[in-house]
């Protein structure tokens, strides 16, 4: 079986203590399980506020694994800005996990960091070298990224540039196999741009870094899913990618991870709560292993741990009591998935782009520098940003104009041509006005929308 | 140069309309070095296109140094900075410090918003650095849009 493959590795000069990769044995051992592993976004300047927030994590009323989340700067290399923030105790939105380096890391998380509870390093960075590097040196073992999820939605990098550092970063996560550990990396390719881009699309980035990952001497990686705003679609997606996976990555230990959407969010509790909750019902529903939640405190500012603990909990609790009703079945047969628009979608640009070349990071730079793949809305130089998507009667994320890609199953049904500043609010915000007020329906809540634009403030989305 | 900033109420539309905001007015759109997120900027590329202007979007985590170059060759009539990261301030600071060193855009309206610290509302408390700093109106997350609206609708004809 593909993990006693990947971690058969009997290294005696590893000590008990040492970590031989506990992030993806734990996701492993909850799997057999079938108990969803829920996880924060999390980050603080101070060793001692960061270390108080994963102990929080820890101990919540819920199957957790820790997050580390790194600050801006240090995402952007520019660690003199991040240790000039920390000198001045200026507003720092992460932890700068370079400038304090592998010894304070590793003092952070002294007692924390264990079996039962692994830590994932989040950063968003395009060069992530030497954030790679100093987590190693923490004994930290699982990260997340992808050579064009962490390029184009969050840099001015040339794409170029990124694939091959990133390539060198994996190498570098995968040299540790020798010595019997088996380090995790996680593509945000489900992730890009956080919203409004076609799961198809999303399904082959990530299956796409997956195979890039492996060229680079991978053995344990997970594939991201954001939800957007159709749970069928959502789910019909999910499924698609499992079997994809299992078509491309089948030698690698993999898992899903879910988003709870990344949009701009609901204003009111209960529509944040609902639209936790339907995150969680989308990961039960399609067995995927890790869900990574949100606060309704993040549309205006950073969480407190109290806040993430809640969103924790709140998640947790709605796993057990849908698994206790038995939701756990798929929606959709394996061959009806096969066939179903979204898979065809996702192997056709998934084939396309391998065909280009035998290097994945070579095959994507061409990919991209034709426009076979566009992301829609994506500013990045590299990106060509002819593509467009729309969201329909129905809530399915659909096509509206495909650029230079192909993708046969699309029909030119788009009511719009190009795009308004209050179409654009109108789908950026449809989440949080169908959480929000779920009984309205979408005409008279379009209406009130402008009648709202007086007041409606420009939100982190 | 004085920078006539009006304290607490801080009506920039009106401030700025003394400042002959035209309709064919070119912006320049930018975010700071440190922020990846862009759905702040398509939006605003849209709305001020949409009142008939000209916008030039550079994107997300723009280097300082690829800005004041960007700065000279367009030479808009208005930069607009915006950032909802956290970081505004301190990077805003940084950036309109050395825009304002240099002799060509030492008069060019130079305008921020978003969210630019990380204390959610009291973020407010930024303001008068920052337009001590040099920028000629400051425009926080809450009230921005409105705020901002009223300004792209001040232009008087040319």
């Amino acid at each position: 079986m593909r993990e006693n493959e990947v971690w058969n590795t009997e290294n005696p000069a590893i000590s008990a203590e040492a970590n031989p990769g506990w992030f993806a044995r734990f996701i492993a051992t909850q799997r057999c399980h079938r108990q969803l592993v829920v996880q924060p976004r999390m980050g603080f300047a101070s060793p001692e506020r960061m270390r108080r927030g994963l102990m929080a994590v820890h101990r919540s009323a819920a199957t957790t694994v820790g997050t580390i989340t790194v600050d801006s700067y240090t995402r952007v290399n520019n660690d003199r800005a991040a240790y000039e923030a920390l000198v001045n105790a200026r507003d720092l939105n992460g932890f700068p996990i370079v400038t304090h380096g592998p010894e304070i890391t590793r003092q952070m998380l002294k007692g924390i960091l264990q079996q039962n509870f692994p830590v994932q390093v989040r950063h968003g960075s395009a060069l992530p070298f030497k954030i790679i590097q100093t987590l190693l040196h923490a004994d930290l073992d699982a990260t997340e990224g992808g050579p064009v999820s962490y390029c184009l939605p969050y840099s001015r990098v040339p794409l170029r540039r990124a694939i091959n550092e990133w390539g060198a970063s994996c190498r570098l996560l995968a040299s540790e196999r020798t010595k019997g550990k088996v380090n995790h990396l996680e593509s945000f390719g489900g992730c890009m741009v956080g919203q409004l881009c076609p799961p198809g699309l999303l399904i082959a980035l990530s299956i796409l870094e997956g195979v890039f990952f492996r060229h680079h001497g991978l053995a344990s990686i997970s594939l991201s899913y954001a939800q957007q705003t159709n749970f069928q679609q959502d789910c019909e997606a999910i499924q698609a990618l499992r079997l994809l996976a299992n078509r491309y990555l089948s030698d690698l230990d993999w898992h899903v991870v879910i988003y709870t959407y990344m949009g701009v969010y609901p204003r009111t509790e209960e529509g944040a709560t609902r639209l936790l909750r339907e995150s969680v019902q989308l990961a039960i529903h399609t067995a995927s292993e890790r869900l990574i939640v949100k606060t309704s405190a993040e549309a205006s500012r950073i969480p407190t741990i109290t806040e993430n603990v809640s969103a924790l909990e709140t998640a947790a609790a709605w796993a057990q009591k849908l698994s206790a009703q038995g939701d756990q079945e798929p929606s959709l047969a394996d061959a009806l998935v096969c066939n179903s628009e979204v898979y065809t979608e996702a192997q056709d640009l998934i084939e396309t782009v391998l065909d280009l070349h035998l290097d994945p990071g070579e095959a994507l730079a061409l990919a991209f520098e034709r426009g076979l793949l566009d992301v829609p809305f994506c500013l990045h130089p590299d990106n060509r940003n002819r593509a467009r998507s729309f969201i329909d009667e129905h809530g399915w994320l659909r096509w509206a104009e495909p650029g230079s890609m192909r993708l046969p199953g699309f029909h030119n049904h788009s009511p719009i041509s190009s795009i308004t500043s209050q179409q654009l609010l109108e789908m950026l915000t449809y989440n949080e006005q169908r959480f929000d007020d779920p009984s309205n329906p979408l005409v008279s809540r379009t209406a009130q929308r402008n009648v709202r634009m007086g007041d409606t403030s420009i939100r982190k989305v | 140069m004085s920078h006539e900033s009006v304290r607490g109420d801080h009506d920039a539309s009106r401030y700025l309309g003394a400042k002959n905001l035209k309709r064919d007015s070119t912006f320049l759109l930018s975010s700071t070095p440190s922020d990846a997120h862009t759905w702040n900027l398509i939006f605003l590329q849209l709305l001020i296109e949409e009142h008939g202007y000209t916008v030039i979007n550079l994107g997300a985590c723009v280097p300082l140094a690829f800005l004041i170059q960007q700065c000279l060759f367009h030479k808009p009539d208005v930069l607009v900075i915006s950032s909802v990261n956290g970081h505004g301030c301190d990077e805003g600071i940084r950036l309109i410090h050395t825009i304002r060193k240099i002799p060509e855009l030492q008069d060019l309206t130079t305008l921020i918003g978003g969210k630019l610290g990380t204390q959610g509302i009291n973020n407010r408390i930024y303001t008068e650095d920052l337009l001590t700093a040099g920028f000629d109106a400051v425009f926080h997350a809450d009230s921005a849009l409105p705020e901002f609206i009223k300004l792209l609708e001040s232009a008087k004809t040319p």
